[in-house]
């Protein structure tokens, strides 16, 4: 509607943002060098896109407010895409086997690189229903879930390489071993790890580390629960890069090897392999929450999201559901880790700063609290978009936090809202 | 006969506010009890502090299970159970140790804990699980007396799937009682304000206890609902053998319900005794002055 | 020696206290705005950090223009401050005003999304380099001996912190604003039925937080001598733990945090490791809400059931 009223109005907001971003958007000064830069073209580019998005805005709000009332007359409502797959079985199973087709052949037909890339997303999308766990299921905000991703990542680059203290500990350990038992057993503990014993461990050091943190503040409130994450995610960064002996300090930990796949694979060749690894991982982390999520444990995360106090009231420890909930991420998280170090075989402090933190966050929120394909869709778009779309990559946070103001304000559902699951037993056998 | 609930000398203070002021009640086996009292005397408070969801001042609280021991379970000294990390001491340490360092070693029971042992509420402004399902939120009363873990969940092994099925049966009995059956799936928030009372009735009966607790279960309902709430309260009481105390202004209801009502005004009783002793006592009119019960 | 120790000791003590000054100057924000809406303002930090880079541009252009040192001082504190309060008030207008109703993780998403929007719109803006950040206070003479224990910046830092904070006291103790401000805190239905403006309070609220934390950003900015766009985060985190350290909500409280916490990072780093000044900050804040949530001066409140 572009009445009088209206353009008046945008046309106030757009002078308010020129007004706002003046100094920042147009002078940039360089005060190293003395130069100062003045982009007139800027006020232009305000204006315009201020006055434009202003009238959005108010239309999505207006769209908001209509779409509640159709809401609360409607019954439980699932968004359109997944009531069309519901009703009609041949384009489910059809798109279900397009998209197993299409994960197959990709490694094949794409080529390396793009597998890398696929493997990164996948990874998100493993991470993101890692946090889910937390975040969606269960209302807690961790904000220091990369922590947790950190603790798998550097499980398996020490004692993959057998680096700093740890490995020498390891090393002093064999050799007394050895000694008490008077065997040469037990060098193994000192020779470089192998990644399948590796994964399983890092997802325990990891789920432990989360218990461990979680224990004193899962009783805090919220925000506070938010906020002591996000500390304990900066120390266990700062840690890492302070503490050589045990990490390597800035520079990282290089050279960490591939898995075994049992054939001898450069590390091109295992491309593919860890791809499909990832897509089992995927597989394995659906199935899992998907049990999860109908499961007296599950229930009870989610009962615990929606009022922690009736939660307790009606006799459930929640303390002990916010523990396995917080351990359940980081277990996952762990996971990631573990594959990230594999995947580059280097890892250093800045891969595990709060922004990748901040990322999961938002495929979380993007995706939809609490439910799984949306949050693998926002998986995929969010870490695919950045590599596809190279322009895009410099404004990538900046859209982020953008996203997840937006999603708050117009659908704190997410793209795909959480259906819930309804028991069938019941209406089969009448009680 | 002991009383199953015996609550002696509990105060709770806000700040300045004394919300509640050396309270005395106690309630026997299978009684309907009736605790009522102008706006703000502080009944909520009473639930709030015996339900262990606020620590109170001073006094203290007693359960006795009909198949247990009596047990203290809220207290100014907290003294039930001690805290994880001196489990390992013996008790008479612990006894002696108590009156050197009562918050050190012990703590008052959780809600949760209460809760398990068989005191269940509803709330006065509805506290559902507003997105989850009808059924679902019954389910959640099934958690304490389950105990599948992650493990389970995951493989979803005989045990487990067992489990979940008997959970669903009764927890679909309990919705037939309190004739929600029809809105199973229904998710909570989308029911009317009548049912959603009802639907906390049954998903605190669904944690098995012995004594439920109702905070105006009758508030909000038109008069069919409230005749229909009465009868499935008698039903409780008879068919369950729960025992009943309950907060309510609709005097019509009290009146007609309870075998015994306790009276509050800011905070202090001010009077106890059977329907028809309530009614004439002048002390009771005085602290409603205005309200009108005489045509209850 | 002795001598020697005493002297290492002050100046720790009084660079705590610099640091704590503008701690507390930040952390008044997160309490204030906390106190009247119960969000956590996570946005807060990258208001701060506007409010440094507004400074360092206007005194910058005011520079090639050859004004006088004073003139600067006062035009580029001032536009900081305006601009601040700016972002602070349609920040509040944009991110969480439409989510009032909303369950609280909702807000706090939100505030998060809009710290790290801010963050970036400066990066993209402006630069990701450190910018020099030429002190826009001038040098005392009559300080010079004591160069070594404390310099003109920090005392002015000190004594700007001192007077702000009594200020802010004063005005919230006695305005009409500042009762209507501890009405709305207390009880927004109540303090909306006796007539006042909630809505005003709000964004008023907005303003005065933002505004100190432009007063912080530029002090601070003069004082390490550069910036860039992380500034906020950082400092945001930890005047966060200054607030929740003296007791969220609490104006005195947020003082004493930010003391305390300046304390504990100078003496931490001056006398155990320097590599971990923020671990320090960070542990304490791990620490305090372990053992006591409700902070040093909050009293613990038990929620209404
Ligand atoms: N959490 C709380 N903090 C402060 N005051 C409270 C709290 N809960 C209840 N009160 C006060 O205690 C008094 C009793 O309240 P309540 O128990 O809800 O009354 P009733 O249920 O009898 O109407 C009221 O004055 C109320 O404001
Ligand atoms: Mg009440």
């Amino acid at each position: 509607m572009l009445t009088f009223e209206e353009i008046k109005k945008s046309f106030l907001v757009s002078l308010w943002f020129i007004f706002l971003t003046f100094p920042i958007m147009v002078i940039r000064v360089n005060s190293n060098e003395n130069t100062i830069d003045w982009r007139w073209e800027n006020i232009a580019i305000v204006g315009i896109a201020s006055f434009v998005l202003s009238f959005f805005w108010r239309d999505f709000f207006r769209r908001k407010k209509l779409g509640q009332k159709k809401l609360s007359k409607d019954k439980q409502k699932s968004s359109a895409l997944i009531e069309l797959l519901n009703s009609k079985k041949e384009i489910k199973y059809g798109l279900l086997g397009a998209i197993i087709t299409f994960a197959i052949a990709y490694p094949f037909v794409l080529g390396p690189y793009q597998t890398n890339i696929m493997i990164s997303a996948l990874i998100f999308v493993v991470l993101g229903l890692g946090l889910n766990i937390v975040v969606g299921l269960a209302g807690l905000l961790d904000l220091g879930y990369v922590a947790f991703y950190a603790v798998g990542a550097y499980t398996y680059a020490i004692l993959n390489t057998q680096s700093g203290i740890i490995g020498h500990g390891l090393l002093q350990l064999s050799l007394y071993l050895n000694d008490l038992f008077g065997t040469t057993f037990f060098e193994i503990i000192a020779q470089p790890w192998s990644f399948w014993i590796v994964l399983p461990l890092a997802m325990l050091i990891a789920g432990i580390c989360g218990l461990i943190l979680g224990f004193p503040v899962l009783r805090l409130r919220g925000d506070y629960l938010a906020i002591v994450t996000l500390g304990f995610g900066e120390i266990i960064r700062l840690v890492l890069e302070n503490w050589n002996e045990l990490s390597n300090g800035p520079s990282g930990i290089a050279k960490i090897a591939k898995p075994n796949f049992g054939v001898s694979l450069n590390s091109i060749e295992s491309i593919p392999f860890i791809y499909f690894l990832m897509i089992f991982l995927v597989l394995f982390t659906i199935f899992v929450v998907n049990r999860l999520q109908i499961s007296r444990i599950g229930r009870a995360w989610m009962a615990l999201r929606e009022d922690e106090i009736a939660c307790q009231a009606m006799g459930i420890d929640t303390t002990k559901t916010k523990l396995t909930a917080f351990a359940m991420g980081a277990s996952w998280a762990g996971m990631c880790g573990v594959m990230i170090a594999v995947k580059t075989s280097f890892i250093n402090p800045a891969s595990f700063t709060f922004m990748e933190s901040a990322i999961i966050l938002s495929i979380v929120v993007l995706g939809g609290m609490g439910s799984v394909i949306g949050v693998i869709i926002g998986a995929l778009i969010l870490s695919l978009l950045p590599e596809y779309l190279r322009a895009f990559d410099d404004y990538r946070m900046l859209v982020f936090g953008a996203t997840m103001v937006i999603m708050m304000i117009f659908r704190p559902q997410g793209i795909i809202s959480n259906v819930r699951s309804t028991y069938k037993i019941i209406r089969k056998q009448k009680i | 006969m002991k009383p199953i609930l015996d609550v002696k000398n509990l105060t709770k203070d806000f700040g300045g506010l004394r919300a509640i002021d050396s309270l005395d009640i106690k309630i026997f086996r299978g009684e309907i009890v009736a605790l009522i009292g102008p706006n703000g005397a502080g009944k909520t408070t009473f639930f709030n502090c015996i339900t262990g969801i606020y620590k109170p001042t001073n006094g203290e609280v007693a359960i006795t299970h009909p198949k247990r021991d009596t047990e203290i379970i809220n207290d100014l000294v907290p003294n039930v159970v001690v805290n994880p990390l001196f489990r390992f001491l013996p008790e008479s340490v612990l006894k002696s140790l108590k009156k050197y360092f009562p918050q050190l070693l012990f703590r008052s029971l959780k809600p949760n804990e209460i809760t398990e042992r068989g005191m269940a509420r509803t709330f006065q402004n509805i506290r559902l699980f507003k997105n989850m399902t009808v059924l679902e939120n019954v389910m959640i009363g099934r958690h304490c007396r389950t105990n599948a873990g992650i493990p389970g969940a995951v493989i979803r092994g005989p045990g487990t799937r067992k489990e979940e099925k008997e959970v669903i049966e009764e927890c679909y009995r309990l919705l037939k009682k309190t004739g929600l059956d029809h809105l199973s799936d229904e998710l909570a928030k989308n029911l009317p304000y009548g049912d959603q009372r009802r639907l906390e009735i049954a998903r605190a009966l669904a944690t098995e206890p012995f004594l439920l607790l109702l905070d105006e279960p009758a508030a909000g309902m038109n008069p069919q609902e409230t005749k229909d709430l009465v009868d499935l309260i008698y039903k409780i009481r008879d068919e369950d053998q729960i025992s009943i105390l309950l907060i309510e202004h609709d005097m019509k209801l009290v009146m007609e319900l309870s075998e015994r009502i306790y009276v509050v005004d800011y905070g202090k009783g001010i009077a106890t005794g059977t329907p028809e002793e309530i009614r004439d006592n002048p002390v009771v009119i005085k602290a409603y002055l205005g309200e009108d019960i005489e045509d209850a | 020696m002795e001598h020697e120790n005493i002297k290492y000791f002050l100046e720790l003590f009084l660079s705590g206290l610099t640091k704590g000054s503008i701690y507390a100057l930040i952390a008044l924000g997160y309490t204030m705005v906390y106190g009247i809406i119960e969000i956590i303002n996570f946005a807060h930090g990258e208001i701060y950090m506007i409010g440094a880079f507004t400074a360092l541009i206007v005194s910058s252009v005011l520079t090639m223009f050859g004004f006088p040192m004073i003139a600067i001082l006062i035009l580029a504190t001032g536009t900081a401050i305006i601009y601040s309060s700016a972002y602070g008030y349609t920040i509040e207008k944009i991110a969480y005003k439409p989510l009032r109703q909303a369950p609280r993780l909702s807000p706090l998403i939100s505030a998060i999304g809009m710290s790290i929007f801010l963050q970036n719109y400066v990066l993209l803006a402006q630069t990701e380099n450190f910018m020099k950040f030429n002190s826009l206070i001038p040098e005392f003479e009559w300080l010079k001996p004591y160069k070594e224990i404390i310099g003109t910046e920090e005392l002015i830092i000190i004594i700007i912190s001192a007077i702000v904070m009594i200020a802010l006291t004063l005005i919230v103790k006695y305005t009409r604003l500042g009762k209507a401000m501890r009405a709305t805190a207390q009880d927004r239905m109540m303090a909306r039925l006796v007539g006042v403006s909630v809505n005003k309070i709000i964004s008023f609220t907005f303003i005065i937080g933002s505004a100190l934390a432009a007063i912080g950003g530029v002090l601070i900015a003069s004082y390490i001598g550069q910036i860039n766009y992380y500034i906020g985060f950082i400092a945001g985190l930890k005047a966060f733990t200054a607030a929740v350290l003296g007791g969220i909500g609490s104006i005195p409280g947020a003082v004493l945090g930010g003391l305390v916490l300046g304390w504990t990072e100078s003496f931490g780093t001056g006398y155990i490791s320097s590599d971990y000044e923020d671990v320090f900050a960070f542990s304490l804040l791990v620490l305090i809400l372990i053992f006591r949530p409700e902070g040093i001066l909050g009293r613990s409140t038990s929620q209404k059931v």
